[in-house]
């Protein structure tokens, strides 16, 4: 059951009357908001305003947008460039260029020096569909995790993008925005309480104790939250985290949940490599080690289709998640 | 500032006294850059004592100008200038690239006052000094942006997406000083990767182009101020450079680009009988004194 205090949609188990936005156009809306809020907040693209979503804002505010063209390296750095002057940068591009093209200037011109700059990534994981495996980030949270200073968050939604990117702006430091292309449920509300690290439980069993906590972020917390709903009716309870922040991990909530389940299955639509739940791994076998399995692409390229088809297809819908549940509940 | 005869002897002084720092700070540290800080101590020295609005008891004043290293490889003799300038302690010189030390092999800026940014991995210093340029122009502030680039870091493709940039957006507070002085890690830069004609290649991007001899404090000084006029372009200025410059026996060599005294091309003489000698070149001026007490 749907916990009634983090307010999400009432609709949220029925797929056809959800409202489906893409997770992206909850980072436009924010980053007008933020940009209304601070003066200093401007926003650099590499060629892609329209389908990052900044095109708002580039309206709004045409004297804070620079176009940088397909110059994604220039981008980091010359975003560092605008915070060494006092601003806040917010750099927008597909995942898969930056920071896939721009790790080391990342990591050099604003981590390392310590500049407070948001790299929104856009199209991450393999439902960006049609346009294939080249566009499809699905190694971005393994490469910007590592990087000291810098914070890694992973909105499950259009409304939670929106409040990710207005606490961006606030924040101090390096943060990384990852955000999907396609439209998926949006069933968090603008009540729905939103915190930088502090990761929030989005489905209790109902009857009985959890033999399972699923923790989720991105677009596949309501593919957990469906999972969890199926596992339900076979009388198996499981709680589901919302796990938006994956650096600086909720340590505290993870381990609370591993404990209360006694097994963990994460579920990200990224390599399970190096990803969120290699993080929750770190946090739990240094903590409360208990049975992990990870819902994720196992170690290949993703391809060309249509979203829930590769969803399906590389192992991350709903049947997924649930078999994953029912192999850990056996190591337990 | 109007430069008299006075104050140039007193820049040519205080340039060698910084070539003096940097080769006992290389040999101390035992490892670091010896070509290009020596290369570059003449802009350097006119950069933060005659050139630059700084002040090295406010290093972040808010009027300053801004000078970005990009070549971070360099840093001896910013480190150099800087404790000259009295943002540093001269005897933490002889920190460099030691254990907790705030003079880090390639800069780092928390670490250490003065520093505008981090540097060391090449081709991403102009982009900063862009971004640094357009935020100050969007303020409509007055600070003049000064990037400091190598000729070998021209081979990035992150270089010229910022020459691009800087060009489109006509960044009238920009200047970028190349050290040309034709040498890189692996050999002659028109060996390794040819960059001529590089003035042209800036006039077609879009860029005010100056040359002129790193080495004499009127160009370099003359070159600034045309800098200043130009209007509503950014200016490169080519800096032709000796490599190992006041040293002879390693100028133009550019196996002198990354090793230390002590650890040279032919490496048979011991850090101290080479580091003496290359202190007496410097402090009798390659001979043309003969002592440091002339």
């Amino acid at each position: 059951m749907i916990p009634e205090h983090i307010k999400l949609v009432s609709n949220i188990l029925d797929l056809k009357s959800l409202d489906q936005k893409p997770i992206r156009e909850g980072f436009g809306f924010g980053l007008v908001e933020a940009a209304d809020a601070d003066p200093n907040v401007v926003g650099l693209c590499a060629d892609l305003t329209e389908s990052t979503k900044m095109e708002a804002f580039v309206k709004k505010y045409p004297e804070r947008f620079v176009q940088i063209g397909v110059a994604e390296q220039n981008l980091a750095a010359v975003a560092s460039g605008m915070a060494a002057a006092g601003k806040v940068p917010f750099i927008s591009s597909y995942a898969m260029f930056s920071p896939g093209r721009n790790w080391e200037q990342i990591r050099t011109t604003i981590c390392y020096n310590e500049r407070h700059v948001i790299i929104v990534g856009s199209h991450a994981g393999v439902s960006v569909g049609p346009d294939g495996a080249t566009h499809q980030a699905i190694e971005d949270i393994a490469i910007m995790r590592p990087i000291a200073n810098m914070t890694v968050l992973a909105p499950c939604d259009a409304n939670e993008a929106w409040k990710a990117t207005v606490a961006a702006a606030k924040l101090a430091g390096p943060v990384y925005i990852r955000l999907a292309r396609e439209k998926t449920p949006v069933f968090t509300t603008l009540e729905t309480p939103f915190q930088v690290g502090r990761a929030y439980r989005v489905w209790e069993p109902t009857n009985s104790p959890p033999l399972v906590v699923i923790i989720a972020c991105g677009s596949l917390v309501h593919n957990a939250i469906l999972a969890a709903q199926e596992l339900e009716k076979e009388n198996t309870g499981v709680i589901v985290v919302n796990n938006h922040t994956i650096k600086p991990m909720d340590e505290e909530t993870i381990i609370a949940v591993a404990k209360e389940a006694g097994a963990v299955v994460t579920v990200e639509e990224h390599q399970v490599m190096g990803g969120m739940g290699s993080a929750v791994a770190e946090v739990l076998v240094r903590n409360y080690p208990v049975p992990m399995e990870f819902v994720g692409v196992q170690n290949q390229f993703g391809e060309s289709g249509e979203p829930n088809e590769l969803i399906e297809k590389f192992g991350m819908g709903v049947s997924s998640i649930v078999a994953a549940v029912k192999k850990v509940v056996q190591r337990k | 500032m109007h430069l008299t005869e006075e104050k140039i002897k007193f820049l040519e002084q205080k340039a060698n006294d910084i070539r003096i720092s940097v080769i006992e700070m290389l040999i101390e540290a035992g490892s670091g850059h010896t070509a290009g800080p020596l290369g570059m101590a003449d802009i350097f020295t006119a950069m933060y004592f005659h050139i630059l609005k700084h002040d090295p008891h406010n290093p972040d004043w808010q009027e300053r100008d801004r000078l970005v290293l990009s070549n971070g490889h360099i840093c001896p003799v910013l480190y150099a200038t800087l404790a000259h300038a009295e943002y540093v302690p001269l005897k933490e010189l002889q920190t460099l690239r030691k254990l907790g030390t705030r003079l880090q092999g390639h800069p780092h800026r928390t670490s250490l006052p003065g520093l505008e940014t981090t540097s060391g991995p090449l081709g991403s210093g102009l982009s900063q000094a862009v971004g640094m340029a357009i935020a100050l122009g969007i303020d409509k502030k007055p600070n003049q942006v000064y990037c400091l680039t190598s000729d070998g870091e021209h081979d990035a493709g992150n270089t010229w997406e910022a020459i691009m940039l800087a060009g489109k957006l006509r960044l009238t507070n920009l200047t970028n000083i190349i050290d040309r002085n034709n040498i890189q890690i692996d050999g002659i830069t028109e060996n390794i990767m040819p960059l001529e004609p590089l003035r042209e290649k800036y006039e077609a991007f879009n860029w005010h182009v100056l040359e002129i001899n790193g080495h004499n404090f009127h160009e370099i000084i003359n070159a600034y101020e045309e800098a200043r006029a130009i209007y509503e372009r950014p200016v490169c200025i080519i800096a032709h450079t000796i490599p190992g410059k006041g040293i002879p026996e390693i100028e133009f060599d550019y196996r002198w680009h990354g090793n230390p005294p002590g650890k040279g091309p032919e490496d048979k003489i011991p850090k101290e009988e080479q580091g003496k000698r290359f202190l007496a070149e410097l402090r009798t001026l390659g001979g043309a004194i003969t002592s440091e007490h002339q």
